[in-house]
């Protein structure tokens, strides 16, 4: 069954010569003539469950290691990894980063400078969680998998039930030319189960999927810590039915309160990414994209009405970017990016940082494996709630006269300069008179960023504070994934547009 | 520098036999050696030169009451091959996998493995020796782009893209006898010019086999000409506008379409594809006869061709871990305007009483008349002229309704000509729809979808002309 409770770096990653590995590939790039060098080794192990109505489809667990190169030669980058952990591949590695730095040094019309940092010299760093998901046996998960699976399946109108629980453990040893070495081990896991309902006879489908957020926890979010699984699955067969029962939504402006699990969404898509430095300098611009929130506007730029306070932090406890050291080597922090309105921070990494004019990075630097390089990555950029007044979520609703209360979050889509966005949600609770008078259905909401936070009119207290997040945030070329997490109050926005997918109005 | 994967599967499959002796079993060795090279704001910002390989092992255990399947897959270095500490990771993986399989219970994707004599041996097309290495690529492939493209940047432009090359080599083996070693090269040069002076921005991509036969000069006078469309702006409301999609833009609709196709779902009434009591399969969409078909020997486009074999470590609605060495075939997804095939794994297909169809690593839509794009906006008395499309995702399942953006240039043309640049949309369209609407569809060539590239680029398209394509509201992004 489970083992104790573990909150040092596994054995098994501590045992690989990290020393060796990092003297290897270090003394190789100085050689060649790099003023910096870094060495990261970096494994993922991904155990995949998936079930489809009580069954299992997917069993699975997935290794993945090696060790990557990175080496600043005359200003210019040079990267390079492979998948042999030893250290002449180390030596090699190095060799072939500063190769590739030179091979394409034509093409560097810029030279890169990096912050100065203060030296980590033997740190280590492990998230927090109870139970380590690789101490659980797979049966005891499929077990408590295929029992909510066939509990939901009894139940009056659900169909198909589909269940799942990726779990990831993530371990990185980084050492750079500087001094800093750095071992790190966090865990994280992203359960979800949608139910479904057909109707046979007119030909139509609907679907409710749980806000159970993916966080850095263990196998103990499975089982009531953090997360309050009974009863948020024994109300979600009704929540169905009255979604399919629910009229059109009639398309137009409309007062939203939104909650945490449909918020974090936006504030991740129109404020975590539109604040990325990189991005706002063009780095993306021919990929993920850019920012009209341009440097230019730093200290000047109306992003929101004055409630809005936003910040970055890789600090926040079960935060999907929370770690103790980033992949350049530099310290968690927690940094402003929108306070009262006003855009004054960006996200950046040692290499941005002087750039922007700063004397430190902030800490965003994040490679999603061994192959890839690291880069400007989203820190958990949050909402803060009011520091005053404790308002919770039915006082926002009190405030709306005739609105929708949105609830958990499924599509979204927003330009390559984070103005105009589309979301739709999981619930959307007609409001009438301060009250929730049942479901509507078809509900998209449109805006442009600075539209929808100038209509932000209050936020909710502490007490409605939650962080929402996901596994797969995409950037860069070849593509990377990051886990982000973003904190968020319950919200109330006044006359947001919103359109029927039904009818396409 | 790496080990045959060869040696790996063997070894990994006698170790599963003496394991589990009853038990089916998988071996499949991936290796990828890949260079990239990425550049905004005319400088090179990063790079690199990369090998990676994992070895993944597919249990398929008799269980009371059918077979379950489990999967264990491991990083491979070369010291996995040998000696003793290489045996201890491939036991452990093994008997995770066996393990796995033991706990998930009986599969419903359950099927014998696929025997060589169904055509997976070795000796078909694109197969080569068992036993050879791996193929690698290096940063020398660049040598054309890096003096073309550092030869292209000018002071009055801004200039961003993304090249990589990459070559992936597959073992795999199975308990059934299958061995097959296939090597695929593959690459692309994409390219995004921006006009300070007006703002306009221009996006062009090639893929290639070897990205070395790209013509990075010609793609950068190609996109140069649309720049000065970008001098007149227009702005338009939101509305339905007849649209020409260029070949990007339809791939990256016809993928959407083609990922949604899976039996099971359909059979079940859980997707755009049931309808009332069964599925669509046999619904004529449009008065087009378009063919939206997937073919590993790819007739007309011999770069798009893959290797025909079924590798894959996972299942789900459309594929299975049971059909791992399978030969794949040409699949009809949408035949002359009519919805033709779902996907479906060999047992669902039995279920269903349906033909095994594997998701097709490429799409190649086919049926229009002879006209070029540039012929169908001189054919256009007044529409909308798109580039690309964006952030695209499924906003209803039950129609397949899809939102995006255009990106990188939407231009008016009026009387044949192109007016100006007009402003980007935000869409909200189905692709299921499209085809049921659209009036004309061009020429077919390759094309790069630029939304989905990075997980599908084997594409030809032709242009098609949308009578009422729905653009919901304005993007004053750029």
């Amino acid at each position: 069954m489970t083992s104790p409770v573990t909150r040092a770096v596994d054995q098994d990653f501590l045992a690989l010569p990290r020393a060796a590995l990092a003297d290897a590939a270090l003394d190789a790039a100085r050689r060649g003539g790099a003023q910096h060098a870094d060495l990261r080794v970096h494994r993922l192990r991904t155990q995949h469950l998936e079930l489809r109505d009580g069954r299992v489809v997917v069993a699975a667990d997935q290794e993945t290691m090696g060790l990557a190169v990175r080496v600043l030669r005359d200003g210019v980058w040079g990267f390079a990894a492979h998948v042999d952990l030893t250290p002449d591949t180390a030596a090699a590695t190095a060799r072939r980063a500063v190769e590739v730095s030179g091979t394409l040094a034509a093409l560097a019309t810029e030279r890169v400078v990096l912050a100065d940092e203060p030296v980590h010299p033997d740190a280590t760093w492990v998230s927090p969680y109870d139970l380590d998901p690789w101490r659980v046996d797979v049966a005891d998960k499929i077990a408590l998998l295929t029992e909510r699976s066939t509990a939901l399946l009894a139940a009056p109108g659900v169909d198909h039930v589909a269940a799942s629980c990726v779990q990831v453990k993530e371990q990185t040893f980084y050492a750079d030319t500087a001094g800093t070495r750095t071992t790190q081990q966090r865990v994280r896991i992203d359960p979800d189960v949608t139910i479904t309902t057909v109707d046979r006879a007119g030909g139509g489908f609907e679907t409710l999927r749980t806000l159970a957020p993916p966080v850095g926890r263990g196998w103990e979010y499975l089982t009531g810590t953090g997360w309050d699984w009974d009863a948020e699955l024994a109300e979600l067969p009704e929540l169905l039915a009255e979604k399919v029962r629910a009229p059109s939504v009639e398309a137009g402006p409309t007062d939203l309160v939104i909650d945490p699990t449909n918020l974090w969404l936006v504030i991740h898509e129109s404020i975590g990414h539109a604040t990325e430095y990189d991005r706002a300098i063009g780095y993306e611009a021919a990929y993920a994209g850019t920012s009209f929130a341009t440097p230019d506007q730093l200290g000047a730029l109306r992003y929101g009405s004055d409630v809005l306070t936003v910040t970055g932090d890789r600090t926040v406890p079960h935060g999907l970017a929370s770690v103790g050291y980033d992949d350049d080597g530099v310290a968690a922090q927690e940094f402003d990016l929108v306070r009262d309105g006003v855009l004054v921070g960006y996200q950046v990494d040692r290499s941005f940082a002087p750039r922007l004019g700063l004397g430190r990075s902030n800490g965003c630097a994040y490679a999603d494996s061994a192959e890839h390089v690291p880069l400007q990555r989203m820190a958990n950029v949050s909402l803060r709630a009011d520091p005053d007044t404790d308002r919770p979520t039915a006082a926002l609703i009190d405030g709306v006269e005739d609105g929708i209360y949105i609830v958990g979050d499924r599509s979204w889509s927003i330009d390559m300069q984070r103005y105009n966005f589309q979301f739709t949600g999981q619930r959307f609770h007609r409001i009438r008179g301060g009250e929730l008078v049942g479901q509507v259905r078809d509900v998209a909401y449109q805006a442009t960023t600075t539209d929808f936070w100038g209509s932000l009119e209050a936020v909710g207290g502490r007490s409605t504070w939650r962080l929402g997040g996901a596994f797969n945030c995409g950037k860069a070329q070849p593509g990377q994934v990051a886990p982000v997490s973003h904190g968020c109050p319950s919200a109330l926005f006044r006359q947001v547009t919103v359109l029927n997918t039904g009818s396409g109005s | 520098m790496s080990a045959p994967g060869s040696a790996l599967v063997e070894r990994a499959l006698t170790i599963a036999a003496r394991r589990a002796p009853d038990a089916g079993a998988v071996a499949l060795v991936r290796e990828v050696s890949e260079a990239v090279v990425r550049w905004a704001n005319s400088t090179m910002t990063t790079n690199g030169q990369t090998v990676e390989r994992r070895l993944s092992v597919i249990m398929l255990v008799p269980l009371e009451g059918g077979t379950g399947a489990g999967v264990a897959t491991v990083p491979a270095p070369t010291a996995l091959a040998a000696g003793p500490e290489g045996d201890a990771v491939l036991e452990e993986a093994v008997a995770g996998a066996v393990q796995a399989a033991r706990r998930a219970g009986p599969a419903r994707d359950a099927a014998p493995l696929p025997a060589p004599e169904d055509g997976a041996g070795a000796g078909s097309s694109g197969t080569a020796a068992w036993d050879d290495g791996a193929g690698e690529t290096s940063m020398a492939v660049f040598a054309r782009l890096a003096e073309e493209l550092g030869a292209s940047f000018r002071p009055d432009e801004a200039s961003f893209g993304f090249a990589e090359h990459h070559v992936t080599t597959s073992w795999l083996g199975t308990s059934a006898g299958v061995r097959r070693r296939w090597v695929e090269p593959g690459g692309s040069v994409e390219l995004n010019l921006k006009d300070p002076a007006t703002g306009t921005s221009v996006w062009g991509g090639e893929g290639a086999l070897d990205v070395a036969d790209v013509d990075v000069a010609a793609l950068v006078e190609r996109l140069r000409d649309r720049l000065p469309w970008g001098r007149r702006r227009i702005a338009l409301p939101a509305g339905r506008y007849e649209t020409l999609l260029p070949p990007s833009a339809v791939s990256d609709l016809m993928i959407y379409l083609a990922w949604s196709m899976g039996g099971r779902p359909a059979q079940e009434g859980r997707s755009a594809f049931s309808r009332a009591g069964g599925t669509r399969v046999g619904e004529r969409l449009g008065p087009l006869p378009l063919t939206l078909a997937g073919d590993p020997a790819a007739p007309g486009f011999p770069d798009l061709a893959y290797t025909p074999v079924l590798a894959t470590t996972y299942s789900g609605d459309e594929v299975s871990v049971f059909d791992n060495g399978a030969t794949t075939g040409r699949v009809e997804w949408v035949r002359e305007g009519t919805v033709a095939t779902l996907a479906y794994p060999r047992a669902a297909a039995a279920e269903y009483d349906a033909p095994f169809a594997a998701p097709t690593d490429n799409l190649v839509l086919t049926g229009g008349e002879d006209a070029t794009l540039e012929e169908m906006v001189a054919s256009t008395e007044r529409g909308l002229l798109l580039t690309c499309l964006w952030y695209i995702r499924e906003v209803d399942p039950t129609t397949l309704l899809l939102t995006g953006l255009t990106r990188d240039g939407v231009y008016l043309v009026e009387n044949g000509e192109i007016a100006g640049e007009v402003n980007n949309f935000r869409f909200n369209e189905s692709p299921l729809d499209l085809l049921r609407r659209v009036t004309e569809a061009g020429t077919t060539e390759r094309t790069l979808p630029r939304e989905w590239k990075d997980w599908f680029t084997r594409a030809a398209m032709p242009p098609l002309r949308v009578p009422d394509y729905h653009m919901t509201s304005v993007s004053p992004g750029r």
